[in-house]
């Protein structure tokens, strides 16, 4: 097996992502609790359509694909040649996963980028593993698989231009990019 | 259109009529080199095609000197000025200029408006000419001894008339077949790093004729041609969907290989032109397939939790070369196509035998054309290189090197590899080619950034 997670570890962080979020969730919204079973992790679900009762006087509109992009995150990154997710990027995906919990109408794109340091259809294979591997987290921890699609870019889309480590480093990527059911701002 | 190209061995009286063939080669594989000197003055031209003579002319000097096999002699130096097609040169006056093969020819323009080239290739020092072995056109057949030999097409295919004509002199004095009347597809790359726009574009092989296939607006990755010159398969962003594609080159349409449950990429014609090679990427796994294009039967090659990638099959369609990171990183492989367990050059059996044991990472492996050698992708502390290797996993010789050095792709006669370098980390990417023995690396120069070049087959 490629990964094992710690559902019980994980169903702390989600409580105590949920509580110091920048973006204060809306009271009726619980945060996300996992029943820790014997077979598969079983999530409740969230209430549907969550109404912010609270306007937001700055930021983006919570539940936005800015809101997502700002005050949960969008990418993890990965090792060279990697596709392991380690604790930061396990608790960037949960962050994602609450907030996929609270807009339960959104569907992602997940997609696996790689550096330039390797060729063309090698890099398409391993994005395609690191795409996988964020959407086997997401839906170990109770994303409905079919809300989630997944691409490799290999190293075809690079953010960051730079020919150097830190350039490199920015291009390993898994990028959840919201794809529906999100106003932009 | 008449596109067909019409080669007839011309009737010529010739002075000379002795039979049997010089022994001047030149020698384009190791050892001991030394460009052969050829003398190649303009061609005559008949009333009317005296530019078209200068144009065809040029296009033959520069296609045999861009294989750095050929030196040509200083035309100031040419001491005898009415070579005539049909009679034999005066040859001291070419030896002493040092020329080792001189090339007469004559352009005209045929009854119906076509172009025409006949040439005549002398050996100076076996004071004899070089026979030729070509196809009749209306016979099919070949001839080998003729005396020289002819072309005829549109005169706006001109330079594949001279194309034509520099691969009969190249075949003759290398004994491989031709190279310069082909193609070449790749990957034109316009706009900043980080919104890169890539499409598919084309071009003959010494880089004249550049033109764009797509739009641009999906990025394509990773062209190569079928066996029928007309066919390219490629690797399409489109939809969201990176899908393979089949792109017909006379009708503009393209085509999706199949639908398919994962992303499918790195198709790679069979040699036959029969079937496609590629990779499927599914649930976080990466392995190979073959369709069969006739009865669209789709076959899995390979099921292992490795990433198995860039499949090409070699020259007799038995066996295939991967890249497979079953080992820990990735590196080449050899597979029957049927599947069957094959003896392991490194010992004992497998369904894969992994041929790359140097230092660093092994990738895209392609099968030459000739069968006997595997060109690839190497990634060795922080350098890239294209290299060679026997199929057997010996011999292992690299060719270039480069901060990014990828994607190498044969010439029809095998005797030539092009591939995509990034000289300096941040260059654009942009095509060069070098000889199997490593000499004559060269830009192939293109009006924007390019990568993925692959060879067409020589042209009909």
């Amino acid at each position: 097996m490629r990964h094992n997670f710690k559902v019980t570890m994980l169903a702390g962080l989600l409580i105590g992502i949920g509580a110091c979020a920048a973006t204060p969730e809306p009271q009726e919204t619980p945060p996300p609790i996992i029943v820790e079973s014997q077979a598969e992790p079983e999530i409740v679900r969230p209430p549907v359509q969550p109404a912010p009762v609270i306007q937001q006087p700055v930021g983006p509109t919570p539940g936005s694909i800015a809101d997502f992009r700002e005050n949960v995150g969008e990418r993890v990154f990965f090792d060279l040649n990697q596709w392991r997710l380690d604790l930061v990027d396990q608790s960037i995906l949960q962050r994602q996963a609450a907030w996929l919990q609270s807009y339960p109408q959104t569907r992602i794109l997940v997609a696996g980028n790689c550096d330039e340091r390797g060729t063309r259809e090698y890099n398409l294979a391993l994005g395609e593993r690191r795409a996988n591997i964020v959407k086997e987290y997401l839906v170990d921890i109770g994303i409905d698989p079919s809300r989630i699609e997944t691409v490799s870019y290999g190293k075809e889309r690079p953010i960051d231009g730079r020919s150097n480590e830190a350039g490199w480093q920015m291009n390993r990527n898994g990028f959840t990019q919201i794809i529906y059911g999100a106003p932009r701002g | 259109m008449l596109k067909k190209l019409f080669i007839t061995a011309i009737l010529m009286v010739s002075l000379y009529t002795g039979a049997g063939t010089a022994q001047i080669e030149v020698d384009i594989t190791e050892g001991t080199y030394k460009p052969f000197p050829i003398a190649i003055p303009d061609l005559n031209a008949q009333p009317g095609a005296e530019a078209y003579a200068l144009e065809i002319s040029e296009i033959i000097r520069n296609n045999l000197v861009s294989t750095g096999l050929f030196a040509l002699v200083d035309p100031a130096a040419f001491i005898q000025k009415d070579l005539d097609i049909r009679f034999q040169p005066r040859f001291a006056d070419w030896q002493m200029i040092n020329a080792d093969a001189l090339v007469v020819g004559e352009v005209g323009i045929t009854p119906d408006g076509r172009l025409s080239v006949a040439l005549k290739l002398w050996d100076i020092n076996g004071k004899t000419e070089f026979k030729f072995r070509i196809k009749e056109s209306e016979t099919g057949e070949w001839i080998d001894d003729a005396p020289g030999a002819a072309f005829v097409l549109a005169i706006d295919k001109i330079r594949r008339l001279a194309h034509k004509s520099a691969d009969t002199i190249y075949s003759r004095l290398t004994g491989a077949s031709g190279v310069f009347d082909s193609r070449i597809v790749y990957i034109a790359e316009t706009g900043p790093k980080i919104a890169r726009v890539k499409r598919l574009a084309i071009m003959d092989s010494d880089g004249a004729n550049q033109q764009f296939l797509t739009s641009g607006r999906n990025q394509m990755l990773t062209p190569r041609f079928s066996t029928s010159d007309q066919e390219i398969t490629y690797m399409s962003f489109e939809d969201r969907r990176p899908r393979v594609y089949i792109f017909d080159l006379q009708t503009g349409r393209q085509e999706a290989l199949g639908d398919f449950q994962g992303m499918t990429f790195a198709p790679r014609f069979s040699p036959d032109g029969d079937s496609i090679t590629f990779s499927q990427a599914e649930n976080g796994n990466t392995d190979l397939y073959v369709m069969n294009l006739r009865t669209r039967e789709i076959r899995r090659l390979t099921e292992h939790p490795a990433i198995d990638t860039s499949p090409s099959m070699s020259a007799d369609g038995t066996q295939i070369a991967f890249t497979s990171d079953r080992g820990g990183s990735p590196q080449i492989y050899i597979m029957n196509t049927d599947g069957s367990p094959l003896t392991c050059p490194s010992g004992g059996s497998d369904i894969a035998c992994r041929i790359t044991f140097g230092e660093g990472i092994y990738s895209t492996p392609v099968w030459s054309p000739r069968g006997d050698l595997i060109a690839f992708t190497k990634q060795l502390r922080r350098r890239f290189h294209i290299g060679v290797i026997g199929t057997d996993g010996r011999g292992e010789r690299l060719l270039s090197e480069a901060y990014l050095d990828e994607g190498p792709a044969w010439s029809p006669n095998g005797r030539v590899i092009t591939f995509f370098r990034e000289n300096r980390p941040g260059s654009g990417p942009r095509l060069y080619s070098v000889d199997l023995t490593g000499r004559n690396l060269r830009e192939i120069e293109t009006t924007t950034d390019a990568s993925d070049p692959a060879w067409s087959p020589l042209l009909e």
